[in-house]
């Protein structure tokens, strides 16, 4: 019993970091029905901007003590992953919309932008890993058998607030109804006096900022920075949310646990090389029964 | 007109592409000796590559700044020529065709790690290359390859060596073991250790887990392994890897030892892998701390050039340069054409029966394969990888 107990609470954590950016593929897919390929990268990036920020604030310079770094390294990283998410549109993506290209010259772009940012990476930064420093005073708390970090459970609760916070935004805010609009009619809506590109900034705007709060408590959790950490979690949240039916919120939130889920608990029953296998099996015989994903609508035009 | 523009820039951008492509093929020098190493220098694993490459370039130096290498009663400069393999087996062996077809190198020093040894050693073995592996301890690298040579002690040495101390260290009665499935080194040797320990017959390995390359999240194998309460977890990992999983294993409540292999053995173990890792042992090729004699001359002066230990791949990376000058120097003579210069080194090579080297001295059997010791080491509390016990076969 324990054994199940510890393994939920263990895919309960990694599908939090599923869902944190599936919930920004899902975003910004739902607003321009763009598959944003670069999505695991600005995490990753995310990631090593919280290196910097924290190192930087833990430095002789400042001299914060871990706990306050901590704090003040959430929004200062959300704020700057933001601000790459935002640039990304900006250079990349928004010209292109402007000279009306098709939607998949936009993804190859992604995909590209995503590349440059990985390698980008390794030319300035060099292939040396880089060791996150401990900004959380560990507690380990002993149910019998089962053992809980404090980061654990952290980790886990901001996926939920995530979830509850974009959930309120789109469906209950005037934002949100416009970011909804766009995905109808992208022609219709300024008509009706919505300012298009500000919507979609802010749309950037809150997928990158998450993967920037995913890249944190990610490299909190698993301490070792490489530039290529985002590439494959990017590509199963990518999957995680289009089973979940990319475009909703929900989807994805419960796409990326499903896939947390199942990953875990097949380690836990076979040998690891086992884990793709039955994992995107599974995941393949939702979407042969479901194409659309577990809350998405049938469109006519998807990529 | 704009046609005819972009026709010429394009023809422009191509001929530009060939000459990248032809640059490769500068001729050779006849008094040079050209020697190739394939390295990780990026990847999963660069600062093997690293450290690799810093010894080389030391001993290259020495060489040079004393005229050359004699052969022969004449004196040749080497050469050097470093080359990336990603850590990817994949890469590996296309950096030794690369090395062997457009650099002309009459041998090549590397790969580090089996996973890319195995694969580059068949191309080495099939091309007629010379070639040595500093690091790589799985058989497979050498096996039934005349061509192929290494300068580190096997994995049916060292899975005994790792099986028998922690048999007494720890009074252990009962194993875990977690290893990456995809790799050549990790998985061998995994295989190894769960023989050997089982041959013992104190006991069984209660849980033999594995996980992928890329992998971040080992918290359901570390699950099962402490739900069948190991006397200690055996981790024949890389240390990216090892970072991760001890911290990982102390996370989910397991408070016993751990036990390593020699990949193990990098400062970057400590760097990334910090307090969580101190206390435990691993086996390895030299300990660094307390060296004396000639590996106490090496470390010294990698210190004074670099600000770092050198690590055993470095040390070995040195005594492959040793082993490979050697068989050069015996053949007596530098041909001009680079295969029958290859079909000289590698008798070269063969003819060393022993060699003493600053990771000890090994005597080679018939496979090409040295017969050295064996050293385990402790991680200090100050970070510092401390003799522990020497074993020798």
């Amino acid at each position: 019993m324990d054994f199940i107990i510890q393994n939920i609470l263990n895919a309960l954590q990694w599908g939090s970091f599923y869902a944190l950016i599936a919930l920004g593929y899902t975003l910004v897919y739902g607003v321009l029905t763009l598959i944003n390929f670069a999505h695991g990268d600005i995490f990753m990036v995310g990631a090593y901007i919280a290196f910097f920020v924290a190192s930087w604030l833990l430095g002789p310079v400042i001299g914060l003590d871990p706990t306050w770094t901590f704090v003040l390294a959430i929004p200062i990283t959300m704020f700057l992953t933001a601000g790459v998410g935002v640039t990304l549109e900006r250079i990349a993506y928004r010209p292109l919309r402007r000279k009306g290209a098709h939607r998949l010259y936009v993804v190859i772009t992604a995909l590209m932008c995503g590349l440059i940012l990985e390698y980008g990476n390794l030319a300035c930064l060099g292939a040396s890993r880089k060791k996150f420093p401990d900004l959380l005073e560990k507690v380990i708390w002993h149910f019998g058998d089962v053992a809980v970090t404090n980061l654990k459970v952290l980790v886990i609760f901001a996926a939920i607030a995530v979830f509850i916070f974009l959930n309120f935004i789109v469906t209950k805010t005037k934002i949100g109804m416009a970011m909804r609009g766009i995905s109808y009619d992208k022609f219709a809506i300024p008509l009706m006096g919505i300012p298009i590109d500000a919507i979609i900034v802010f749309t950037f705007i809150l997928g990158s900022s998450f993967a920037g709060l995913a890249g944190l408590l990610f490299a909190m959790s698993y301490p070792v920075l490489e530039p290529f950490m985002g590439a494959l979690i990017g590509w199963k949240a990518f999957i995680a949310a289009v089973v979940g039916g990319i475009g909703d919120i929900r989807g994805a939130f419960y796409g990326g646990f499903l896939l947390g889920f199942i990953e875990v608990g097949v380690v836990s029953i076979f040998p690891s090389t086992y884990r793709d296998l039955f994992a995107f099996s599974i995941l393949l015989i939702i979407l042969w029964m479901k194409p659309t994903g577990l809350f998405g609508v049938a469109k006519n035009t998807k990529i | 007109m704009k046609g005819f523009l972009k026709g010429v820039s394009l023809l422009a951008l191509m001929l530009i592409s060939c000459a990248f492509l032809l640059a490769g093929c500068g001729e050779d020098k006849a008094n040079t000796i050209k020697i190739g190493f394939n390295l990780p220098l990026t990847g999963d694993i660069p600062e093997v590559g690293e450290g690799s490459k810093k010894a080389a370039q030391m001993y290259l130096k020495d060489i040079n700044d004393a005229g050359g290498l004699e052969v022969g009663g004449q004196k040749y400069a080497l050469e050097f020529i470093y080359m990336d393999n990603e850590s990817k087996a994949e890469s590996a062996t296309n950096v030794a065709l690369k090395l062997i077809d457009q650099e002309n190198v009459i041998a090549i020093i590397g790969p580090n790690s089996s996973k890319q040894a195995v694969p580059a050693g068949g191309t080495c073995n099939d091309n007629r290359v010379p070639m040595i592996s500093p690091w790589s301890t799985n058989p497979n690298t050498t096996l039934d390859r005349p061509w192929v040579f290494r300068a580190a002690f096997l994995d049916p040495f060292q899975g005994p060596v790792v099986a028998d101390f922690a048999a007494k260290k720890f009074n252990a009665k009962t194993a875990g073991v977690l290893f990456d499935v995809s790799n050549d080194y990790s998985k061998g040797l995994a295989e190894i250790f769960k023989a050997s320990w089982e041959a013992k017959g104190l006991g069984p390995v209660v849980a033999f887990e594995s996980h992928g390359t890329k992998d971040q999240d080992f918290s359901a194998q570390l699950t099962t392994i402490i739900d069948a309460n190991p006397d200690f977890i055996f981790v024949p990992d890389n240390y990216n890897q090892v970072a991760l999983i001890v911290q990982q294993a102390r996370d989910l409540g397991y408070k016993g030892p751990f036990m390593g292999s020699d990949a193990w053995g990098t400062p970057d173990l400590i760097k990334l892998c910090g307090e969580q890792c101190y206390g435990n042992f691993f086996s390895t090729h030299y300990a660094a701390a307390g060296a004396t004699g000639a590996t106490k001359v090496f470390i010294d002066r990698y210190e004074e050039a670099y600000g770092a230990t050198p690590a055993d791949y470095a040390a070995l990376t040195w005594d492959s340069i040793g082993i490979m000058l050697e068989a050069i120097k015996n053949t007596g003579k530098v041909e001009a054409d680079p295969v029958a210069m290859r079909k000289a080194v590698r008798e070269g090579l063969a003819a060393i029966k022993s060699f003493d080297g600053i990771t000890g001295s090994s005597k080679f059997d018939a496979q090409g394969d040295p017969i050295k010791c064996a050293v385990v080491v402790k991680i200090s509390d100050k970070g510092e990888f401390v003799f522990e016990e020497s074993v020798c076969p």
